[in-house]
């Protein structure tokens, strides 16, 4: 089978074209870096996305922390991590990078949080 | 204007943004070290932090990074240069002498400087800029704005969401709204191409099977307190709606992403030339405008795609201002550039020959195998092939020294097959 997709790896947008049977990949062109590849095999056998959201902060300047997995996630997790992460709320002072929520679902990744949320007041 | 304290400082960045923030961290490590930020807002990183997805940095950083973990990069290295800057503090005017009055929770001062960086970014277009009829009810909002509300204020804004215009944040804002929970019917495009990048084509829409209605606008607004509809048409070649194919499709929300434009009221009121493609200052190779000594850099410069140019951009013209104000800048003669066929525009509009250059292109149309032609005159110099251009993505084009040191006037065009 044949499929055009954008590699979503980086701004260039490459425009990749994959011939496929099955998950096995027989060629692909269009790609202009190996990262291309490793994106094209991926989205082929396991599509796996990076997940961006916010979750609440209790006494902080901010009433939301932004945060991000610290590793793409398998697309049939999105919304239920959506769901997990509407129920949780930490408390301010948050750093870049501390742990929001550990082994989501036994996938191994995190939610970490992206921005520093200091104390109110 | 004497309720104003002076102050003298070799150089004033206005706008605390990725490009300023770049600049002024530049320009203080080329050696200036009377520097200060102006930033009216009262946080660093400009629009970065409500930027909560991740693609940044890449270029700069070799890694993903999120609009707020990037900006927190260049926020650390401001605070260990000990560069001073100054929230809540709005420029209200800048004269041609390099005086900029600055309205802060301090007081009124007017700096006087040696050299002043231009860094205010760029705002969102609107509905009164697009001619939209209809009602004006609520729930009609740009994309940057609820962005703002959805990932800074915990604020939702509708259930059921039309998008009118697929520029990056539209895109962007079309996956984060159906994270959410709403549901976006359509993003409407009015062009037959996106104006977005194209992996936000794939990871946004394409990945939540949201419908992409290209060569469409909206022709109307319907609802008296509350959006209930829009009213939606297919257009000609010549972007005007087909009378009797219009369509309603009910919801409560209607975003606008429909272009960015540089703000540059504070540039044009103190003479500085602007661009009419652009809307930006017209620059040379140092990205310094037509008034010598003020520079400019970011999208108050040019709209740019991705936030690593407008560092890297940044970055150069902090270095171009201190060479400035040390005295190490050298005068030179200058060629200019034009922009051809199939060419939006190219940056800088005027070069230097005696030195490698680094242009910045952005193409009319969508296209695949298309070549870019550079020519002294009418003569073709070099040429650079493309397997795909789009408009929504700035190309970077270096040339050498040997090959533009002999040009007279360079014209950048895009070649036919």
């Amino acid at each position: 089978m044949k499929k055009e997709i954008i590699c979503i790896r980086c701004p260039m947008g490459c425009y990749l074209n994959v011939d496929y049977a099955g998950k096995t990949i027989q060629s692909i062109s269009g790609n202009r870096c190996k990262v291309g590849l490793e994106y094209a095999e991926k989205e082929i056998s396991n599509p796996e996305r990076t997940l961006t959201s916010t979750v609440q902060v209790k006494n902080g300047h901010l009433p939301l922390v932004s945060v991000r997995t610290n590793k793409p996630l398998p697309k049939g997790r999105i919304f239920d991590t959506m769901d997990l992460l509407a129920k949780v709320e930490v408390e301010a002072p948050v750093r870049i990078g501390d742990k929001i929520v550990e082994n989501l679902f036994g996938t191994g990744v995190n939610i970490v949080a992206t921005k520093n949320v200091v104390k109110k007041g | 204007m004497s309720d104003f304290q002076s102050r003298d400082v070799d150089l004033v960045v206005i706008g605390a943004g990725p490009a300023g923030l770049a600049a002024a961290i530049s320009a203080k490590k080329k050696g200036v070290n009377d520097l200060i930020l102006l930033e009216r807002n009262n946080w660093l990183g400009g629009i970065l932090p409500q930027c909560i997805h991740d693609g940044f940095g890449l270029e700069v950083f070799q890694e993903p990074l999120t609009g707020p973990e990037y900006a927190q990069r260049y926020i650390d290295k401001l605070k260990d240069l000990k560069i001073p800057f100054f929230l809540n503090s709005m420029v209200l005017e800048i004269t041609s002498k390099k005086e900029v009055f600055v309205a802060s929770p301090e007081g009124l001062f007017c700096y006087s400087a040696k050299a002043i960086i231009l860094a205010m970014g760029c705002r969102e277009r609107t509905r009164g800029q697009i001619c939209i009829p209809g009602s004006r009810p609520a729930g009609v909002y740009t994309a940057g704005v609820v962005q703002n509300l959805i990932n800074l204020k915990n604020m939702m804004v509708g259930r059921d969401v039309v998008i009118l215009g697929s520029g990056d944040i539209g895109l962007i804002m079309a996956r984060r709204l159906t994270l959410e929970g709403a549901k976006v019917h359509a993003v409407v495009e009015i062009m037959p191409h996106t104006n977005g990048l194209p992996r936000n084509v794939q990871q946004c829409l394409i990945d939540y099977d949201i419908p992409l209605l290209l060569s469409h606008t909206v022709t109307e607004i319907n609802g008296l307190n509350r959006v209930e509809s829009v009213t939606i048409s297919p257009v000609d070649e010549n972007l005007k709606p087909i009378k009797g194919k219009e369509k309603r499709i009910s919801c409560d929300t209607l975003l606008l992403s429909i272009g960015l434009i540089p703000e540059n009221d504070l540039s044009k009121a103190f003479g500085v030339e602007l661009s009419s493609v652009t809307a930006g200052a017209i620059v040379n190779e140092n990205l310094e405008t037509s008034i010598p000594g003020v520079f400019a850099c970011g999208n108050v410069l040019h709209v740019h795609d991705v936030v690593d140019f407008v560092t890297l951009e940044a970055e150069r013209a902090g270095k171009s201002a201190a060479d400035y104000i040390l005295g190490t800048s050298q005068k030179m003669d200058r060629i200019r550039v034009e922009a051809g066929d199939g060419i939006r525009y190219v940056l800088p509009q005027s070069i230097c020959t005696n030195a490698d250059i680094e242009l910045s292109i952005r193409v009319l149309c969508p296209g695949e195998g298309v070549s870019i032609g550079f020519f002294d005159s009418t003569k073709l110099v070099k040429t650079k092939k493309f397997v795909k251009v789009h408009p929504a993505q700035m190309i970077k084009i270096k040339l050498k020294k040997s090959e533009i040191m002999a040009v007279k006037k360079l014209k950048v065009e895009v070649l036919q097959k």
